[in-house]
């Protein structure tokens, strides 16, 4: 009975203090109002430069995708192949080599269309093209892959030396091989410039944040050495501290929400003509739970981590 | 150790970095309920010994035991607990800046998890007694110096401690009040509770007429039992 006693007092105790530590951290927030500004302000600067990062990110993605797609190989068949056996080894590739984007399959009635298309009007070409007498295009598969040229080199090698060998008239890898390596080596190295430009900037916006933190908190390095005196436990101490931080980063994430919102929907036209297609407005609608998600968390953690973190030092 | 010793100092020495020596091999014990006035010229070590006591530092040589416990080997529940039976007014008074009156007095019963009718009926008590009620709203900067040294000491009483330690706590009071704090901790002191004064007042001393140990250049070199200030 005393036990039961004795467990439901330190339990009571235990409230008391939880709900303690939050009246202290609300107290601290009230009392200091200039500083808690000042911190909202780092947070918001910290998670701006975040979801900035995201959406030049999905940007960079766009445009890289673009420019990866504009580039492909070519297999061109011998011209009696039936169609059927193209189409056989169209979904062959498609099964052996996932990261293949898109196969097209163009016949050579097809071919003689979209050359005639593309010169209409070309008199020379005409004249030529009636000379020969007949149509002297080959069937063709065309192959999109991410990017990457050794997928093309090893499909190529693949088409070269396999049973469809026999099919194969040529495939164009060689000729293009040199381009597709500098587009790759291109867009591989904006993105690798946009994430170190990305990771610098978090780095200095966190450092920023940090320090403010670090700054209220060597301000309250004699009253935590007070309490400390007075026998406060640890997480007494640092309970408001880190409390602070978590309401920082929940109120910080809530208006970089708001104003990513704002800013997305006035910039958006303007980005969508400059990027060539790219909507953020509609990226926004898409994903505004994931990067709310992502700001609110960011906040959260920082604003924990923060508050434990530079603590640790008078504790 | 006997039970009714609850402080004993053995063989402490204290260097602060580089080479300022605060405290000399000294050795004594306080009983259970004893009235200790620690007395000495600024410098003498005084304040020193108090931060040892409080386990707020380190003896670079030698044992402190509180309750039995030697306070090197304490873990941190027991160095709170420590903190949280003794009463400590200190020197600089050491008070919260941020909170107001009432808040630097109830965060102690806080700390202990106390509930807040019982936290409320305390301070005011102690408030009532050091004539700061009236203030309970004000923040400690806008305390007079000696205000501030009256909740310096309600703040030690507020804990209903077993152990009062107080390091010059008549500093900056006019006589009237030097008066009434003196009576205060020998009020405490025949209620039962340990008091330990740390003090360079001949005046007061002298007339609290109780043991005193006689600190010069960080070395005991007179423990009396009804002694005086004689330096």
């Amino acid at each position: 009975m005393q036990k039961r006693h004795k467990h439901r007092f330190s339990f009571m105790v235990f409230l008391r203090s939880f709900f303690r530590v939050f009246k202290f951290a609300f107290k601290n927030i009230y009392r200091n109002k200039g500083f808690a500004l000042a911190a909202l302000l780092m947070m918001i600067i910290f998670l701006g430069t975040v979801t900035s990062l995201i959406f030049f990110q999905e940007l960079a993605k766009y445009l890289i995708s673009q420019l990866r797609e504009r580039i492909d190989i070519t297999a061109y068949f011998k011209e009696d192949t039936p169609e059927e056996e193209i189409l056989k080894i169209r979904d062959e590739l498609l099964k052996m080599f996932p990261e293949v984007r898109a196969i097209s399959y163009i016949s050579k009635e097809e071919a003689l269309l979209f050359f005639r298309q593309r010169h209409q009007g070309s008199e020379i070409l005409e004249k030529a093209l009636r000379e020969i007498g007949e149509n002297p295009f080959l069937p063709s598969l065309n192959i999109i892959t991410g990017g990457d040229p050794s997928q093309y080199e090893e499909i190529s090698k693949m088409l070269e030396s396999s049973s469809f060998a026999k099919f194969i008239q040529k495939v164009d890898f060689s000729q293009k091989k040199e381009v597709i390596e500098k587009v790759y080596s291109f867009t591989q190295l904006i993105t690798r410039i946009g994430s170190v430009i990305g990771i610098i900037l978090v780095i200095i916006s966190l450092l920023v944040v940090f320090n403010t933190i670090k700054l209220a908190v060597d301000v309250s390095k004699d009253e935590i050495e007070i309490m400390k005196m007075v026998g406060a436990s640890r997480w007494f101490i640092r309970g408001p501290f880190v409390i602070e931080g978590i309401v920082y980063g929940i109120i910080a994430a809530l208006f970089c929400f708001g104003i990513s919102w704002i800013a997305v929907y006035f910039t958006s036209p303007f980005f969508s003509v400059i990027s060539g297609g790219f909507n953020f407005w509609a990226y926004l609608l898409n994903h505004w739970q994931l990067i709310i998600l992502i700001q609110m968390g960011l906040g959260v953690t920082l604003g924990t981590i923060s508050g434990f973190l530079v603590i640790k030092k008078y504790l | 150790m006997g039970s009714s010793i609850i402080i004993k100092v053995e063989n402490v020495s204290k260097i602060y970095y580089p080479a300022i020596t605060a405290l000399r091999n000294v050795s004594f014990e306080i009983e259970e309920g004893e009235f200790v006035s620690i007395v000495g010229k600024s410098g003498a070590g005084k304040t020193t010994l108090a931060r040892l006591i409080l386990a707020l530092d380190e003896p670079s040589s030698g044992r402190v035991y509180f309750k039995g416990i030697d306070l090197n080997l304490a873990n941190e529940q027991e160095i709170q607990d420590l903190r949280r039976t003794v009463g400590a007014i200190y020197q600089d008074y050491r008070l919260f800046n941020k909170k107001t009156v009432f808040e630097n007095l109830s965060y102690l019963l806080e700390v202990a998890g106390i509930s807040e009718r019982e936290i409320k009926k305390r301070v005011f008590d102690v408030l009532d007694l050091m004539g700061l009620t009236d203030k309970s709203d004000n923040f400690p900067f806008q305390l007079s110096s000696g205000e501030q040294q009256r909740l310096a000491i309600a703040r030690a009483l507020v804990i209903s401690p077993q152990v009062i330690i107080a390091d010059e706590p008549t500093g900056n009071l006019d006589p009237y009040h030097t008066h009434e704090v003196i009576s205060l901790l020998k009020k405490m002191n025949e209620e039962g509770k340990t008091v330990i004064l740390l003090t360079h007042n001949r005046e007061i001393v002298n007339r609290v007429k109780k043991r005193v140990i006689t600190l010069v250049e960080g070395k005991v070199i007179r423990d009396e039992k009804e002694g005086k200030f004689i330096i």
